[in-house]
């Protein structure tokens, strides 16, 4: 086994086997830090792969943003007075296992059926930061685009919802005064 | 690929690696004997002469110091804290060139792997505060991973500015780019300047911007329950955080290794420049301490409005006007 395979070995592991932990795993804050680990091992993936921007905005978008967020919310809503490790009763377990056993199943027989197209790894010769950069301002203009408008209408949802209603407001007039406002919001 | 070229690249790893770790302490000892300056007191200098041996006797007593666990607390988090704070930091430095072609791996996207790693940071904080099972330590972790998310994105649409008139998100080729006095960043982007400056104190948990850890509020906030080697691991991935947001501040904007004029060739240059970059690093690291010992801390809504509402829509009107002037230059050239 050379070097390099030996490596996408280590990024390979890492990325499967903290996926297949979670599956075990009750509590919601050690789940997302397997999944932290599962989605380090795919950009590690990438970066063996020679497209380290890719592999990097993996990380800042995927564990940098999503991730943090995720254990943001888990960390504001879980309360200690109810236990981590619930009993799960037959109730649940019975279905439970009928719905997984259908599930892979369903992806056994996609990933079965599937004709994948394998090839060796392309080598990269230019730097892929300006490939991507033009790319996505000229071939890719449009879904670029929709992207951005979805985001911004992500964005202004979120806004709106989390909008302090002053007391006594009719709805959506609500205007902020300033520090009283901010101070619930946080 | 052979193992040579492997190991040097082992060796110049842990070269950087070893420097960086043993400024730490005499950064520790540097911030306690300015802030005595600050203060009008005497700071440490019993231990060696001038005091210079108290880092050493500080290490050996964290090492020696017993390690306490919380009851309930989730014990493999617990102990994955410190370390997943230390790592990330240390890992940053492999990308910051510290002299003329003096780097570990010289990346084509060096800006975005300092930036991804340093974000990186947030996870030991937040995990080691829910993991101790303390509220103190809960709401540090808290404050900590909602304040780094805010100004995450204020340092990074600083540096798209920065971006944009360099040409490139290679360190190494941003450094050569600064080599005259007046290509500085600091004289092309002022403003992106001063939003990563301040950004990168927020990063740091620093003053003005520690609130993670206040001890007025939060008696330590994340570490308040961690002893022993574990609070040294923080202790250390503070610092080391520190001084990786200093190497940045200098590659990106004060010329890197520049001083701002020519450097001969060979040997020398390359020594001139090291000795350049680590002059203009302890500035920047001097900086940071004197602002924590001036500044008091911001209320924890003054630091969401200054980073939302200021910060923000600043380097987005920066990255306007960017690209308007590097249009018309590009035009005119």
């Amino acid at each position: 086994m050379s070097f390099s395979d030996s490596i996408f070995w280590v990024f390979a592991t890492t990325a499967v086997v903290p996926a297949f932990l979670i599956l075990f795993t009750r509590s919601i804050v050690r789940m997302a830090f397997l999944l932290l680990g599962s989605l380090a091992g795919f950009a590690g993936l990438y970066l063996q792969l020679n497209a380290a921007f890719l592999g990097f905005t993996q990380v800042m978008v995927y564990i940098g943003g999503i991730l943090i967020l995720f254990l943001f919310g888990v960390m504001l809503t879980q309360r200690s007075d109810i236990p981590v490790r619930e009993k799960v009763g037959p109730a649940l377990a019975v279905p439970g296992f009928f719905a997984g056993l259908l599930l892979m199943a369903a992806l056994l027989f996609i990933a079965l059926q599937n004709p994948w197209k394998t090839h060796p790894p392309v080598p990269v010769t230019e730097p892929d930061t300006p490939v991507i950069g033009i790319k996505l301002l000229s071939t890719y203009i449009l879904p670029f685009e929709a992207v951005s408008i979805l985001l911004l209408a992500a964005m202004v949802g979120a806004t709106y919802i989390a909008r302090v209603q002053a007391p006594g407001a009719p709805d959506g007039q609500a205007e902020l005064s300033d520090s009283n406002a901010e101070g619930r919001l946080e | 690929m052979t193992w040579s070229p492997i190991l040097l690249d082992v060796i110049r790893a842990v070269l950087i690696f070893a420097a960086v770790m043993t400024l730490v302490p005499f950064l520790v000892l540097a911030e306690r004997r300015i802030s005595a300056w600050i203060q009008n007191r005497v700071g440490p200098n019993r231990v060696g002469p001038m005091g210079t041996l108290q880092p050493l006797a500080d290490v050996i007593k964290l090492v020696f110091k017993e390690e306490i666990v919380p009851a309930r607390a989730d014990r493999v988090l617990y102990s994955l804290g410190p370390l997943l704070s230390f790592a990330p930091a240390a890992i940053a430095f492999a990308a910051i060139p510290v002299g003329r072609g003096l780097q570990v791996v010289d990346m084509s996207v060096g800006v975005l792997f300092v930036i991804t790693a340093t974000s990186l940071a947030v996870y030991g904080i937040s995990f080691g505060g829910w993991a101790s099972n303390n509220k103190f330590s809960l709401l540090g972790g808290l404050r900590s991973s909602a304040q780094i998310i805010s100004y995450e994105i204020a340092m990074g649409l600083a540096l798209i500015s920065v971006i944009m008139t360099t040409g490139s998100v290679s360190l190494s080729q941003i450094s050569e780019g600064q080599t005259s006095f007046l290509c500085w960043n600091i004289f092309r982007q002022p403003i992106a300047f001063v939003i990563f400056f301040t950004a990168a104190f927020a990063e740091n948990n620093r003053l003005p911007f520690d609130l993670p850890e206040c001890e007025s509020e939060l008696v330590g906030g994340y570490h308040t329950e961690y002893s022993g080697m574990k609070f040294g691991m923080y202790f250390l991935a503070e610092y080391v955080a520190m001084i990786v947001m200093s190497a940045m501040v200098v590659t990106l904007f004060l010329g890197a290794w520049s001083p701002g004029f020519a450097l001969p060739e060979g040997l020398l240059g390359t020594v001139i420049s090291v000795g350049v970059f680590s002059f203009k690093l302890f500035a920047v690291l001097f900086f940071y301490i004197w602002v924590r010992w001036t500044l008091p801390r911001f209320r924890y809504d003054q630091l969401m409005h200054l980073g939302w509402k200021s910060l923000v829509p600043l380097a987005m009107a920066n990255i306007v006007v960017t690209g308007i002037v590097v249009t018309i230059w590009d035009a005119v050239q």
